[in-house]
């Protein structure tokens, strides 16, 4: 058995602890004032909550945060610290972080290092001690807008801290996932006997991801997000497969051309988030904003083809609009919502009846999150064994 | 999938009184099931035992059984009623077990009655270890998570004794099968202790049945409240973490939701291995339970145990997140599944989610160690706590702050000032788990202790210590600053310092630091508990307060009234408070009002959002009060507050708060006052020409012997002001007042010490009623079957009087009348009276609602506590006649002759309770109350309502066998009678020497046994101690000797409780149960529901 971790020693009584004004302030002017966590400076982006009690690690490594200030519903954060197994990528995404009480002394036998420290390591701006239940609610009725977070040098007048806060740029026509996607190929091999090739276009995808089909026995080649048919076919593959990723899904003409390709030579597809919304597009669906998305790990999601319903981790600001009552005519075929979000009936999968495809707006590998959609990974599966069997016959 | 249309009547079992491990939370889950199940369409038969319950209303119910929960009397009611189906999962383990015996014994099958909520084979697979452990291992090939801890089931005490070299030595952890709240649990650290604890757990298994297993003693603790469907859809509603870590039962630990300390991985298994236990064991349809242990050095799981039934956790994880898992799961059991089920609190979102928090929760438990001072006061896994308090806030600090308010408690809140103690002593003891071990945990912080020192020392989890640490370093800046800025005071405000504490710290008064805070504009917001972090738009005001920006609360046109709860359950306050301020809450939502509650008790139905229009969860104190006065007032107007309801909580806020210009309606706190206090009361008696015993007031052993000396022993010795009978006492002499004394020393230094004269022999005698200001409605009169000294909370009572004539009630009603006017009461008035010879004295008033209105409301089909609220704000006693609230002649003291009997019987917690050699504690009543909750006997005659009260609370009256009788000298008199009748009714006497030559005198033929204190005889004959302990005794009667005698009488008690032999501490009570077994041997005994005991009633009224 290893020692816990080694707690800090007492502090003196009432050293009072530095309290660093920060200030955050979003484009309508609504503004909050709290102490600086993490990096001090400014930060821009988009305010956006999630409401998952847990997985914070997990949420700030998540790429489709990039650009976004990720206000946290629940109070408490930091209280694991960081450990190194569970980033979902090599760094953390978020533009700025937002949370009441961060904790002071991180508590877990995996803990590395605490939060605070990690953020400010990282140069990640946020601030703490705000009501974030009241910008929640603001976020809510107002809808996702932009955000500043000020501290330390770069605290100013509100008027000044607005305009700067008005100049940042929008996330509506944001085309983001290059900035987020590896930039060579790589390969996640296949846990025990290989059975598939799986071409994953990273469009910021998470680490899990390809875990999570490697241990279904796939080996996963992740390629840039601009990779163009030939490079996909080049691995060979047995299905194909498109990411999240940050951004608005309108800006993404060339993947949906190159996965209309896909859908054209009835290779197995699976997406999941943004790959969803791309697989809407391609089938020529429209895409939409969302007031203010779907952000946490509690959604109850049914599968329309069984009835069930699975709760479900959501990280998604943009969706599909696709007719829930009626399956539909594309150019490739009949295709109809399986999935939808029983809180507002947000379009929240695709399953195509003539080709092999389908998709999910939201995150069947968790991470952070609840396992109840990972018999997805399976579908996918089944999709290559039965294109396997029809080639073979 | 849609409700289930085959079903037209159920049958819900409820829990029976309150004890301890089985508390007001089952009154809640009940309440909500049987109205969900009502508005279904169906049919709703309810059988519970416990009159001061919500769920046993006549309107709850169509028909309402007030009958004993055991399989007898249920198939009684399945035979009358025919019931579809029977759900057995919101009773508690009483219902639980009950639903199995009734299967077991084919009952069910002969009448058709299916089981709904979980099937039988799905109860044995969660309750019973064996299998559980089977359940655990089959989820681990699945999944590759979970494990049980290593354990050996054991029958007898050489299996046990052989399982210890098993698991590896000691210590080891005994669990008695088929128990409840973990009765018989125990460490056994060495082969004593095992003996013991084993011996005891195999007694208590109904199975004798127990399970040692692994020691994970100081192991993180958790809990997961999942939800299933008929379709599989499954949700975890809650995650709760201990902050006392494994050791100590989760009821008797402080807990805190969701759970802090585990990241999204950890958190993730605990989800996966829960869902796959709820499959495996094969909850179809509704709520469970599920503990786990993980081990702090390497994240190894443990799965503890499982109930597959809704719980006190379950009710907790409601209260804490909006979602109300009985609600739903009475749901699910008649065939809706969870995305068919909206969301109370958003209204547009489904129920198959899982609750998101943004804020965090405490429980912490209330114990009444001080009621059972030899008990041992060392937190175990056999629960002992008697009620809890929860809070809310914005972090865990506010939110532990404000439960340890909430306890009002002396002693229960942080505090800074005072000597600082030995570091190392301190930490030793923060190693024990005991009630208040968190506070000795921040006095070792303030003596210097480092966060490791304590981690190690107590194993509560480094964050936890932290936040302890913050805690700490916030009071020292605070005491240190110069002056209380702005900044300083929202810092410690926002981390749940009451004024009090603040001011404690910096020496000024509470009632300064608030206004110094108001002139600040610092004051708390109030936020809305709303199942999704603010995701959606939430329409429930379900709310609690928090030192942050911005507020919630709408406004509203209609006039509100606040009624103030009655805080965390105690031995004296308990359910019954909660039953009038609900009543209340009812009335005048009805009258046009618009309810505001506010309480800290998360078992009850006052804290059930559905009950009022508007719920804070805060704690009942004045600064918490005052601040929610404050909210309501900007909210719109406001009626007044009610304080009478809820017990002494919200009466020792009357006077403050109308200090504070807060309207309150109905009695005054001058007229509280009057009451209250000695001599003003004395005043308005001679006023009356009313007599009561005579009395004194001492501040020595010189003034209290001379005032005993004047008025004769014994007499009846205790503090002023103190509550519950805290420390009351029947003196017989002189030397036992020296002691008594020397023992209250500490209680007396501040106040005097009261000496009344004690009325040997006389009928005690409780009156509830109403008065307006001009008249007065008798609610019931309620004759004690014990005599005066037993405190009323914890005597039998018959309503209506069995032996009191027309003439002395109108004794009483005169009196009665008197006193309420006298005082000035508005509302309700609780009188005790002793009828001794033939003078009636006043033994004390309470102007308010008493622990007996559920019971007098129920035997008289009257709402007292509904028209108490009416009064209140103004209706008279004609007015609710007109109405029909109040009969519209007559009142409680003009039954009708062929009133049915009703019998109250208290339920103490005996058993519970072990003193630190591991023997029981004595049993003997006294004017100190000491019972936990009550139960109620209805019939025709007085007989079968005693043995049905009897049936209901300790099991039923032997009706053969042998009877062991052995009396104090002054009962001897008094026994020839019983006696003879027992031994017609076929029974054999066992006696002491000194009784059997009584019983001889007068005829009665009995069989001497030995005594304790004379040990075995020379040729091996039994003690009547072993003779208890063996099995050979079905009944009990032993008075306790005054001074002689404790000894053996305790020993006696002690072993009765231990075999579960009904015994009888009393002669009167004796005289009853004799009454009670011959009803019983006489042959049928019948069932009746309330509404048709309602229907008998009013139209004999007619």
């Amino acid at each position: 058995m290893t020692a816990p971790a080694p707690l800090t020693t007492r502090q003196p009584r009432a050293a009072r602890r530095e309290r660093v004004p920060a200030v955050l302030v979003l484009e309508d002017g609504r503004t909050f004032r709290g102490q600086a966590y993490g990096a001090t400076g400014e930060t821009f982006g988009e305010a956006v909550f999630n409401t998952g009690m847990s997985g914070y690690q997990e949420t700030l490594t998540d790429p489709s945060y990039h650009r976004q200030v990720v206000v946290m519903t629940a109070p408490q954060i930091g209280n694991t610290g960081v450990n190194d197994e569970d980033p979902e990528s090599a760094r953390i995404w978020v533009a700025g972080y937002v949370v009441r009480d961060p904790a002071r002394v991180p508590s877990n036998w995996r803990s590395k290092r605490s939060l605070d420290e990690e953020l400010a390591n990282q140069g990640v701006v946020g601030i703490s001690g705000i009501d974030t239940r009241a910008l929640t609610r603001h976020l809510r009725e107002r809808g996702a807008m932009r955000v500043g977070i000020f501290s330390g040098p770069a605290l100013a007048e509100e008027s000044e801290l607005l305009a700067r806060v008005l100049q940042a740029p929008e996330m509506k026509g944001a085309d983001l996932c290059a900035e987020v996607a590896t930039t060579e190929p790589y390969i996640v091999p296949a846990v025990g006997a290989k059975r598939f090739t799986v071409a994953a276009v990273d469009l910021g995808i998470k680490a899990m991801t390809p875990q999570r089909m490697a241990e279904r026995g796939i080996e996963v080649h992740v390629l840039p997000a601009n990779s163009t048919v030939e490079d996909i076919y080049a691995v060979a593959p047995d299905g194909v497969f498109f990411s999240n990723g940050p951004g608005d899904p309108a800006t993404a003409d060339h993947q949906v051309a190159v996965m209309q390709e896909v859908l054209a030579r009835r290779t197995p597809l699976f997406g999941i988030c943004f790959g969803n919304q791309i697989l809407g597009r391609a089938l020529g669906f429209g895409t939409y904003k969302l007031k203010y998305g779907h952000r946490g790990i509690n959604q109850p999601v049914q599968d329309r083809s069984t009835g069930k319903v699975e709760v479900t981790a959501h990280n998604h600001g943009f969706a599909v609009e696709a007719p829930l009552d009626k399956v539909s005519d594309t150019p490739y075929g009949r295709a109809e919502v399986s999935h939808v979000c029983l809180n507002d009936n947000v379009v929240e999968g695709l399953q195509c009846l003539d080709v092999p495809a389908f998709s999910v707006q939201y995150h069947p590998e968790a991470a952070a999150g609840p396992h109840d959609a990972a018999y997805l990974f399976d579908r996918f599966v089944d999709l290559m064994t039965a294109s396997h069997a029809n080639a073979g016959s | 999938m849609p409700k289930r249309t085959d079903i037209k009547s159920v049958l819900v079992i409820g829990s029976g009184p309150i004890v301890i491990g089985q508390a007001a939370e089952f009154d809640y889950s009940g309440t909500q099931a049987c109205r969900v199940l009502r508005a279904e369409g169906l049919r709703v038969i309810l059988v519970n035992s416990n009159p001061a319950t919500i769920m046993t209303d006549p309107e709850i119910a169509d028909a309402t059984y007030v009958e004993p929960i055991t399989p007898d009397f249920v198939e009684k009611i399945i035979a009358k009623e025919r019931p579809d189906v029977l759900l057995p999962t919101l009773g508690g383990q009483t219902a639980l077990n009950t639903a199995i015996s009734l299967h077991e014994n084919g009952t069910l099958a002969k009448y058709g009655v299916e089981l709904i909520g979980a099937n039988v084979e799905a109860i044995h697979k969660g309750e019973d270890r064996q299998l559980f452990k089977g359940v655990v291992e089959a989820v681990n090939a699945k999944i590759g998570h979970g494990e049980s801890a290593r354990s050996v089931i054991c029958h007898t005490m050489d299996e046990i004794m052989a399982g210890v070299d098993t698991l590896g030595g000691y210590p080891v952890v005994v669990r008695p099968s088929f128990t409840m709240g973990g009765a018989g649990s125990g460490f056994a650290h060495d082969e004593e202790d095992l003996r013991r604890i084993a011996g005891q757990g195999l007694a208590l298994s109904p199975t004798t049945e127990v399970l040692l297993e692994e020691s994970i003693l100081g192991w993180k603790e958790y809990e997961l409240e999942l939800m299933r469907d008929r379709n599989d859809n499954v949700v975890v509603v809650c995650s709760i973490e201990n902050f006392d870590p494994m050791g100590v039962h989760t009821g008797d630990s402080i807990t805190v939701a969701p759970a802090m300390t585990l990241t999204d991985r950890e958190y993730q298994t605990l989800r996966d291995i829960g869902i796959a236990i709820i499959r495996e064991v094969g909850v179809d349809t509704g709520g469970c339970n599920i503990q786990f242990a993980i081990n702090p050095d390497d994240g190894r799981i443990i799965v503890i145990e499982m109930n597959p039934r809704v719980s006190r956790s379950s009710a907790l994880a409601s209260k804490a997140t909006g979602f109300p898992i009985a609600k739903i799961a009475a749901k699910l059991a008649v065939g809706y599944t969870l995305d068919e089920i909206p969301n109370d609190i958003t209204e547009k979102t489904p129920a198959s989610f899982e609750p998101a928090l943004d804020y965090v929760v405490v429980k912490v438990p209330r114990f009444a160690f001080e009621k059972f001072p030899s008990a041992d006061a060392t937190l175990t896994t056999t629960m002992k706590s008697v009620g809890e308090a929860m809070a809310m806030g914005r972090n865990f600090p506010e939110a532990l702050n404000k439960a340890l308010r909430s306890l009002e408690k002396k002693g229960s809140q942080f505090s800074w000032i005072g000597e600082i103690g030995d570091k190392d002593a301190l930490l030793a003891k923060a190693a024990v788990p005991t009630d208040g071990r968190i506070n000795t945990v921040m006095e070792a912080i303030r003596a210097g202790a480092t966060q490791q020192e304590v981690f190690e020392s107590t194993k509560i989890d480094p964050w936890f210590v932290d936040q302890l640490f913050l805690l700490d370093e916030i009071a020292a800046e605070v005491a240190e600053a110069d002056r209380l800025d702005p900044e300083l005071l929202r810092h410690a405000k926002r981390h749940g310092f009451s004024d009090q504490q603040i001011g404690e710290i910096r020496g000024l008064k509470p009632d300064v630091v608030r206004e110094v805070r108001h002139a600040l504009g610092i004051r708390p917001v109030f936020k809305t508990v709303d199942t999704c972090a603010a995701e959606f738009a939430a329409n429930t005001p379900y709310f609690y307060s928090s030192y942050d920006e911005e507020s919630e609360v709408a406004p509203r046109t209609k006039p509100a009234v606040i009624i103030l709860g009655s805080g965390p359950n105690r031995i004296g306050q308990g359910i019954e408070f909660d039953y009038s301020c609900v009543h209340a809450s009812f009335a005048l939502a009805e009258a046009g009002y618009e309810t505001v509650m506010v309480n800290c008790n998360p078992e009850t139905v006052s804290t059930d959002y559905d009950t009022s229009d508007r719920l804070y969860f805060e704690p009942l104190t004045l600064e918490d009060v005052l601040e929610i006065v404050h909210a309501e007032t900007l909210a719109g107007p406001l009626a007044g507050v009610i304080v009478q309801l809820g017990g002494q909580t919200p009466l020792g806020l009357a006077q403050a708060l109308k200090d504070n210009g807060v309207p309150i309606v109905g009695t005054q706190p001058e007229a509280i006052d009057l009451a209250e206090e000695r001599g003003a009361f004395g005043r308005v008696l001679r006023d009356a020409g009313l007599p009561a015993p005579k009395h004194g007031t001492a501040f020595s052993f010189e003034e209290a012997k001379a005032i005993a000396d004047e008025i004769g022993y014994p007499v009846l010795a205790r503090p002023s002001y103190v509550l519950g009978g805290r420390g009351m006492e029947i003196v017989y002499d002189e030397p036992s007042l020296a002691s008594y004394l020397e023992r209250h020393a500490g209680l007396i230094s501040e106040h005097p010490v009261l000496i009344d004269r004690f009325l040997d022999d006389a009928v005690e005698i409780d009156v509830d009623a109403l008065f307006d200001g001009t008249e007065l409605y008798l609610g019931g009169v309620m004759e004690h079957i014990e005599e005066a000294g037993i405190h009323s909370g914890d005597s039998a009572c018959a309503l209506p009087p069995i032996t009191l004539g027309g003439y002395d009630i109108k004794r009483l009603r005169t009196s009665t009348e008197a006193i309420a006017r006298g005082v000035g009461v508005r509302g309700l008035i609780n009188i005790q009276f002793a009828l001794s010879g033939d003078i009636l004295y006043v033994l004390e008033a309470n102007p308010r609602a008493s622990r007996t209105v559920p019971f007098t409301s129920k035997a008289t089909a009257v709402p007292l506590a509904k028209a108490a609220a009416r009064i209140s704000l103004g209706a008279t006693i004609a007015e609710l006649r007109a109405e029909g609230m109040l009969p519209t002649e007559g009142d409680g003291g003009t039954l009708p002759a062929n009133c049915p009997i009703s019998v109250k019987e208290a339920v103490m917690p005996w058993s519970r309770f072990r003193d630190i050699h591991g023997r029981g504690v004595d049993t003997v009543l006294g004017p100190e109350m000491r019972s936990t909750g009550e139960v109620m006997g209805i019939d025709t005659v007085f007989g079968t309502a005693y043995a049905k009260a009897q049936s209901g609370a300790y099991g039923a009256l032997p009706t053969k066998g042998k009877v062991f009788v052995s009396v104090a000298n002054r009962d001897k008199r008094n026994l020839v009678f019983p006696a003879r009748a027992l031994v017609e009714l076929g029974f054999e006497v066992l006696a002491t020497s000194g009784t059997a030559e009584v019983l001889q005198r007068g005829g009665i033929p009995s069989t001497v046994v030995r005594k304790h204190s004379e040990g075995e005889g020379p040729n091996g004959e039994r003690t009547i101690v072993q003779l208890i302990h063996d099995g050979e005794v079905d009944l009990i009667i032993n008075t306790p000797y005054g001074t002689g005698g404790r000894l053996d009488g305790y020993e006696i008690r002690t072993a009765a409780v231990s075999r579960g032999v009904p015994c009888l501490t009393t002669v009167q009570a004796m005289g009853a149960a004799v009454q009670g077994i011959d009803a019983l041997t006489r042959g049928d005994v019948g069932v009746m529901s309330l509404q048709e005991h309602a229907a008998l009633i009013n139209s004999a009224r007619k």
